[in-house]
């Protein structure tokens, strides 16, 4: 079984999916963190369906769709922010239509683009195995992004994630950090599109995170472990749908799923023996 | 009605004819109060009375709709840094994962600017707070792990991190058992030598002899300086007779309980 696996790295296509899945799983680990915590779940699912609006809108310009993505995913990132905070009642109506308003006009500009459309599959569900290097650049500076204004604003977002009135009180900006928190998460999404596609985005942001986050009680270690553990699930999904032919993202998702699903048996066996 | 503070007492906290409103139902109306300092008031009040709604209006989460508020002779939102808040304990999410130690450093906040990192100042006065409180010895344990009255201790060494010169209570003996809140009295008690306290509460039988000064408050504050709550207060407050039940402490805080109470 080895055997095979060894000889896939020869290609070129297997290589940067493998690293591709590197790179999402260290802004999964970081941004997961933060979604599962703050309970954000439903939010980062609209931001990444919003998305799709970026993406047609970007084939129908004649640009690169994943431009137009991150776009329309920072656009929804901070709307839905803003609603989120602005809005007492029926947040969640509101972010449950700008999902699927985003959603239908990328199905639209889609349809208004002419000329050949195969690979829209591919943002939906995923496509690891069709990685260009070119992308693997871009995922590496979003990572980079990403690590240093959680660094740089560290003690800011933990503060707002744990009590969002002392913070206010401290003079935190409370309103301007979440909103850099949602832009981030825009931005993870857009990574991930690659990976695992859209539709189950909400899957590889959340599942290493609250795997880790059953187990370790400091949030910088529970960053580090769903980090480790993102890499390790794509690897292993990456490495089954290779040998057994079956589509990349939906394999890594089962593959987490069945790790979250051991996780919670698990946890009271643990906790007896401790 | 209202009291002033004594001469030779700073006023630290002055609120003039405040009406507050929450979605134009009236929560607050004419409230008058003159804090001084190292006073230690308890505001005790019906639940939807206007408790958290005055606290929050001194620390400018809540503008007012009339009158005038003044921390340390400053307004509100400039004057936050002198005052250390123990919020409510709300919905709390056992599972986040954060320390003692980290929970208790975000008092510091105030004294970094965003790009700031803590320092080692910050962590001596973190080490002083949580040991005031009490709690250095949990300093690594996660917040969630901790009972009740350890969490009041850790919100109180939290909001003593800000270096304080008022504290704001709100609710703090929610949620913990009566041996435990005598405990954390006591040491609002000791802090009371260099801190001005206030705190408000619903529960009028926890109302400890260690605060100075009892009022009452529902939409009207009733706080004479006086250090008992007199049974027309409470009715004022609560607009109806209330049987008193006065706990046997040294110092009552309830008037003894006479036949003609009804």
């Amino acid at each position: 079984m080895i055997e095979p696996l060894i000889e896939a790295l020869r290609f070129t296509f297997m290589r940067n999916a493998l690293m591709a899945g590197v790179l999402v799983s260290i802004a999964c680990g970081i941004i997961g963190t933060f979604v599962v915590i703050k309970r954000i779940v439903f939010i980062s699912g609209g931001i990444a369906h919003a998305a799709y609006g970026g993406i047609g809108l970007g084939y129908f310009l004649k640009l690169n769709p994943v431009l137009g993505a991150i776009v329309f995913s920072v656009a929804a990132a901070l709307g839905m922010g803003a609603v989120q905070r602005k809005t007492r009642q029926r947040a969640d109506t509101v972010i449950g239509v700008m999902w699927a308003i985003g959603m239908a006009t990328g199905i639209i500009f889609v349809d208004l683009t002419e000329g050949y459309k195969a690979d829209l599959m591919s943002y939906l569900f995923g496509s690891i195995l069709a990685v260009p290097s070119s992308d693997l650049l871009i995922m590496l500076l979003l990572d980079l992004v990403i690590v240093a204004l959680v660094m740089l604003f560290y003690k800011e977002l933990l503060a707002v994630s744990f009590d969002e009135t002392f913070a206010t009180v401290e003079n935190v900006p409370v309103d301007a950090i979440y909103l850099i928190l949602m832009c981030l998460i825009g931005l993870t999404v857009v990574m991930m599109m690659r990976v695992v596609g859209l539709i189950m985005v909400i899957a590889l942001l959340t599942m290493p995170a609250a795997i880790s986050g059953q187990f370790v009680k400091h949030m910088k270690t529970m960053m580090a472990l769903a980090s480790i553990l993102g890499v390790v699930f794509t690897t292993t999904g990456l490495w089954l749908s290779y040998l057994l032919n079956l589509t990349s993202g939906a394999t890594i998702i089962l593959v987490s799923g069945a790790a979250y699903l051991l996780s919670l048996a698990a946890k009271p066996l643990i906790r007896k023996l401790d | 009605m209202s009291t002033e503070a004594t001469d030779t007492q700073r006023e630290v906290i002055s609120v003039q004819h405040l009406w507050a409103t929450y979605d134009s139902e009236p929560v607050l109306e004419d409230i008058n109060l003159s804090v001084g300092d190292f006073d230690f008031i308890g505001l005790i009040g019906p639940n939807g009375g206007g408790k958290t709604t005055l606290l929050k209006v001194l620390l400018g989460l809540l503008p007012p709709t009339r009158g005038q508020v003044c921390v340390m002779g400053k307004p509100v939102k400039e004057a936050r840094r002198y005052i250390g808040y123990v919020p409510q304990s709300v919905q709390f999410d056992r599972d986040f994962p954060i320390s003692v130690w980290d929970v208790v450093r975000m008092g510091r906040l105030g004294r970094r600017r965003l790009l700031q990192r803590y320092t080692a100042a910050d962590d001596q006065v973190v080490a002083e707070a949580l040991r005031s409180a009490d709690m250095l010895d949990l300093r690594d344990r996660p917040i969630g792990a901790l009972s009740g009255g350890q969490r009041q201790r850790v919100y109180i060494a939290r909001a003593l991190a800000t270096e304080p010169k008022i504290l704001l209570l709100d609710e703090p003996m929610a949620g913990v058992d009566p041996q435990v809140s005598a405990s954390i009295y006591e040491l609002l008690s000791k802090l009371n030598e260099h801190i001005t306290i206030l705190l408000v509460s619903h529960d009028m039988s926890a109302i400890s002899s260690h605060v100075k000064t009892v009022g009452c408050l529902n939409r009207r504050l009733f706080y004479h300086g006086g250090k008992q709550i007199t049974p027309d207060m409470l009715e004022a407050a609560y607009r109806c007779p209330i049987d008193l039940i006065a706990h046997g402490v040294p110092h009552r805080v309830f008037p003894e309980h006479t036949s003609t109470n009804s």
